[in-house]
């Protein structure tokens, strides 16, 4: 099934040695919510303009990431209200629906269909989180 | 330098499994493949599931770069459309012209399309490919009514796909007297169509179609009989033809009905020409099954290499999926005196029946039909073909009774010969299954299937693998555990114990303390269960809230759309009029649509994230509590009401059922827990059906236990009889948390007795007569679980932080999630269906 994937995009967090790269090509730092209103080892739901972005603090590795709040397998704004974890290394996100998971890092579908979220790279300044676009 | 070119016509399911077979015997081969179709080979003995949310990638057989792992050429989307036998050459479609030294024919079949005025209409369609299936689900969103021209194994496959597609109506049209004629009896089939009807299918038989009404497209069927029915699409489904094209063209003999005849090393008339699969005719027989279609694939493939394995034929034993009605029909289900011996079992009652043939002096099965109840075919299948002794009373091979099964079926394990072949798809026995566990430490399903390829065909023998590999890993000594997953080396029930055992009590403690890794969302929530089932703290303590599966972490069930449902408790199912009005202006007031449960209570459905805790302020103000509907925890107590009112009552149920449900109320569990209190045994509160189940008698009550419903309904059985009220609250106490301790996660208590070693006699020496001494310990455990309950609503709404969770946006608290959409439907609201991409 084909399910209306966005473009794969790297993903940066801001212990990220990429990240410089990623500043580079990143123009547009969207501030979403300040550190203590984020949920420890879970995610909220951001709205950036009629954008809804799953924001995620990985406190149990102290990582960030973001994400499309929209589940592409059926279309549900939900990724957001899912649950964090691991596979091996990989830091992934299970949509509360029918738990499809997906890599935080790469956006690709690790529960074998083709579809792939798109991710954004986050940034913490001075106690706000920043949420990346190109 | 390879030396020999194999060219490979077709690219599904058996010309892959050649590939993969001559490729693992031999590299001194160059191998070509050719596809029509534009994807890779997959797995079309699932194709329906491409309906049930499996992708096209899922169904593959193979990963992309296989083949050039592999070194084989492949060409999709070029099919073949010329054998020049004298030039030993091929002609594609797309121009390419090809040498052979040997040329493998696995075109497969074609759906039989019968030549009916006005089947070219549209809305008919065909089901084989994923590109059907495409097309299918497309027409189906504007039709409303579907019909199937087939009551065949895929005739039924394929209505049941309709049915899935949420047409309101879908029928199933046979031309002969009943249906799935080729494998079951006239009896079966009858009791087959009843279990259809009562699905929802309508079946006709006995119908021939005479045309195709509708102007461009369908819009109805007229038969022989001339009557006519009404449908926006139709499936058909009559049957297969086997693609002989190519050899008919270029002069390879084919049979008089069709099929490229073949002699048992799967070689043509023209020797260096082979076919295999549906489009190849053996013995004057078409195989329109994966497993000989496999065996053929190995059989060539041996040829070349200059084995001498030979293709014997092959049983056509069957087991229907999908459907939500067990069918199987394996060996001979035909044969009758004087032949043979026929042992019958009917209960149309529950809609089953079961047919063994026996041989005349009463040693050998023959083969059997099994409708409704088939959980005994693969252990029948061998009996068949390892032409095992029957026991002397053979009749119960098929009406082994609960509890007594198990062991006769693992000593049916232990029996069966090494070389009894558990995996028919791919050839693979008893004896490499048992290697593969002791000797390469495969220990999971998974591992068995990488390791010896059993079970990935069909998919049907992974029970008795996974039997066998429990069966050989208790017989090597080992330990067999259920490990949680790859965060936790631990079954559920050593979680528990060390959990208690360390006094742990947070997600987090219990992964830095007994895990690895980051955890997921398998052994979050159970983690929180546990957590929840041993101390009952507050399940949304700061650092376990996101540790708990999505419904128990915004303390409702999420719907379609990403609503969610609001259920507050009515103990017993008694509610005052006030209350209903509340419910009612609750409902009102926040645009939520109300039923009334199966569980005789009340769900408000559609209700926005952020109204989560105003409407359960609300509630809570008026006198209500939650609900637990969400949570694997008691959900409701039912009663029939009982001696107060009923004529026949011999004590007051309902002030029983509200007792039990608010003692119980909240208590987290391995699965949801469903309990009921009838006063007299017409039975009115269903309470036989509950996981525990409370009946009165002339003397007090009876309890039973272990019942439920789902997809596979189970009757409580009698734990004790004749108690008075507190007893029996001692004995669900202590039934309780032994199945909270012991049991596997999201396990109901029925499938956990019926794991039980001695079963309820072994239960009601644990709970009745305390065998294990844990009774006193258990009660203390429940009291303390009861006094410590809290409504997590009233807590919830009570904490700015939890409260706080209840936004959709963490940056604008006040606005609702603008994606949400609703219907209307009968003045009410409805949640908008799945759009799907
Ligand atoms: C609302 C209700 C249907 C209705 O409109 O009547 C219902 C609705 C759901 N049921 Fe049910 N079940 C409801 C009565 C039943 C019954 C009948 C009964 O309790 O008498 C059964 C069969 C009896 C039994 O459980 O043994 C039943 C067997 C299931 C099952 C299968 C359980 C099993 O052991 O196989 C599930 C799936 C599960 O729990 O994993 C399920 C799961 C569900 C879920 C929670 C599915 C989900 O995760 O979204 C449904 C959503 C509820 C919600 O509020 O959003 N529901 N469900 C009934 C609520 C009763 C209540 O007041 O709490
Ligand atoms: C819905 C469904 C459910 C089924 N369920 C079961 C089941 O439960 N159990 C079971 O045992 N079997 C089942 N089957 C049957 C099973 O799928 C077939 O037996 C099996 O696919 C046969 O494999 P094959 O390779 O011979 O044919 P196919 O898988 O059909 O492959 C033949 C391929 O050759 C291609 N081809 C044809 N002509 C050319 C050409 N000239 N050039 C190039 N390529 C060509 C075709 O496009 C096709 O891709 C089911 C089938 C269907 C459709
Ligand atoms: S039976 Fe239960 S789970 Fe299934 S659709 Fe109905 S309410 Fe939902
Ligand atoms: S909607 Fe996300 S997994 Fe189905």
């Amino acid at each position: 099934m084909k399910c209306g994937a966005r473009k794969k995009q790297q993903t940066g967090h801001w212990l990220n040695p990429k990240i410089e790269i990623m500043i580079e090509i990143t123009t547009n730092w969207f501030a979403a919510c300040r550190v203590e209103d984020a949920v420890e080892n879970g995610g909220v739901c951001v709205k950036c303009g009629d954008e809804q972005i799953a924001l995620f603090y990985f406190t149990r590795r102290n990582e960030w990431y973001a994400t499309q709040n929209l589940c592409p397998h059926r279309q549900q704004m939900a990724l957001s209200r899912g649950m964090i974890g691991s596979a091996g290394e990989d830091p992934k996100i299970a949509c509360p629906f029918h738990k499809k998971t997906f890599s935080l890092s790469t956006g690709e579908c690790l529960s074998g269909d083709e579809c792939a979220i798109q991710t954004y790279p986050v940034k913490v300044e001075d106690g706000m989180v920043y949420i990346g676009f190109a | 330098m390879k030396q020999k070119k194999i060219v490979v016509i077709g690219n599904g399911m058996v010309g892959y499994k050649f590939c993969e077979k001559i490729t693992s015997k031999s590299s001194d081969f160059s191998i070509i493949i050719f596809g029509e179709e534009p994807r890779r080979a997959y797995d079309r003995v699932h194709l329906s599931e491409y309906f049930n949310g499996k992708s096209a990638d899922d169904l593959s057989l193979c990963k992309e770069d296989w083949y050039s792992e592999k070194e084989i050429t492949l060409y999709l989307n070029d099919p073949v459309k010329e054998i020049d036998r004298t030039g030993k050459t091929i002609h594609s479609s797309k121009g390419l012209t090809l040498e052979y030294d040997y040329l493998i024919i696995a075109t497969g079949s074609a759906p039989f399309v019968p030549d009916i005025p006005g089947i070219d209409k549209e809305g008919v369609f065909v089901y084989r490919t994923i590109e059907d299936l495409d097309l299918i689900k497309n027409y189906a969103l504007n039709a409303k009514t579907g019909a199937v021209l087939g009551g065949g194994l895929l005739g039924l496959e394929a209505a049941k796909a309709l049915i899935d597609l949420n047409l309101s109506e879908t029928n199933v049209i046979e031309f002969a007297p009943r249906l799935m004629p080729r494998q079951i009896d006239a009896a079966g089939s009858g009791m087959l169509q009843n279990k259809l009807s009562a699905l929802g299918l309508n079946i006709y038989t006995n119908k021939g179609t005479s045309s195709i009404e509708g102007a461009d497209r369908i819009s109805a069927l007229k038969f022989n009989d001339g009557s006519e029915l009404k449908t926006d699409m139709l499936v058909i489904s009559a049957g297969i033809r086997p693609r002989d094209e190519l050899a008919r063209l270029s002069g390879i003999e084919v049979g008089t009905r069709g099929g490229i005849i073949v002699n048992e090393y799967m070689q043509t008339s023209d020797p260096s020409v082979f076919a295999i699969g549906e489009c190849a005719l053996f013995d004057h027989n078409i195989y329109g099954l994966i497993a000989p279609g496999y065996e053929m694939a190995e059989v060539a493939a041996a040829k070349l290499c200059n084995d001498t394995k030979t293709f014997k034929g092959f049983d056509m034993s069957t087991k229907l999926k999908l459907i939500g009605v067990d069918v199987a029909s394996f060996g001979d289900p035909f044969t009758t005196e004087p032949d043979a011996r026929t042992i019958l079992f009917e209960d149309s009652h529950k809609g089953i029946y079961k047919r063994i043939n026996i041989s005349n002096d009463g040693k050998h099965l023959l083969g059997g039909i099994l409708i409704g109840e088939a959980e005994a075919y693969n252990m029948l299948l061998q009996t068949v073909n390892n032409k095992i002794l029957l026991p002397p009373n053979p009749e119960d091979l098929i009406l082994g009774s609960r509890g007594g099964s198990a062991a006769t079926e693992n000593a049916g394990l232990a029996g069966l010969p090494d070389e009894a072949l558990i995996c028919s798809c791919e050839g693979i026995s008893k004896g490499s299954i048992c290697n593969a566990v002791t000797e390469q430490h495969c220990e999971s399903i998974d591992a068995i299937k990488s390791c010896t390829k059993a079970g990935t065909g069909c998919g049907g023998c992974i029970p008795m693998v996974k039997d066998l590999m429990l069966h050989t890993m208790k017989q090597n000594g080992k330990y067999v555990r259920n490990v949680i997953c790859e965060h936790f080396h631990l079954s559920r029930q050593e979680l528990y114990d060390l959990i208690k055992i360390h006094n742990l009590k947070g997600y987090e403690q219990v992964l830095d303390n007994l895990g690895k890794g980051d955890g997921c969302e398998v052994c979050k929530p159970l983690v929180s269960s546990l957590l929840a089932s041993l101390w009952n703290d507050m399940i949304l303590k700061k650092g376990n809230d996101t540790a708990q599966d999505s419904n128990d972490r915004f303390l409702a069930n999420i719907q379609k759309g990403g609503t969610y449902s609001v259920v507050p408790r009515i103990p017993g199912g008694e509610i005052t009029p006030e209350k209903l009005t509340i419910i009612g202006q609750v409902a009102e007031k926040y645009g939520l649509y109300t039923k009334i449960t199966g569980g005789q209570r009340i769900d408000m459905f559609g209700a926005h994230l952020s109204d989560l805790p105003l409407i359960w302020k609300e509630l809570i103000d008026a006198g209500f509590e939650s609900g637990h509907a969400y949570g694997k925890a008691l959900r409701t107590v039912k009663s029939c009401v009982g001696s107060t009112w009923c004529r026949f009552g011999l004590h007051d149920s309902v002030s029983y059922a509200i007792r039990i449900e608010e003692r119980y109320r909240g208590l987290r569990a391995p699965h949801k827990l469903k309990s009921a209190v009838s006063g007299c045994i017409r039975e009115c509160a269903e309470a036989q059906s509950k996981d525990f189940g409370i009946i009165a008698t002339e003397k007090g009550w009876n309890l039973y236990v272990c019942g439920n419903g789902g997809s596979k309904p189970q009757h409580a059985l009698l734990l004790a009889t004749d108690v008075d009220s507190d007893t029996c609250i001692k004995y669900i106490d202590r039934f309780l948390m032994f199945y909270i301790r012991t049991a596997d996660p999201l396990t109901r208590t029925a499938p956990w007795l019926n794991k039980m070693e001695g079963g309820m006699e072994y239960l009601r020496n644990v709970v009745v007569n305390d065998s294990l001494g844990m009774a006193a310990q258990w009660e203390l455990e429940m009291q303390a679980l009861v006094d410590s309950y809290q409504c997590e609503w009233k807590t919830a709404i009570e904490d700015p932080e939890i409260r706080k969770r209840f936004n959709h946006f963490v940056n604008a608290p006040e606005e609702k999630d603008p994606s949400v959409r609703f219907d209307e439907m009968r003045g009410q609201k409805k949640a908008a269906d799945w759009t799907l991409a």
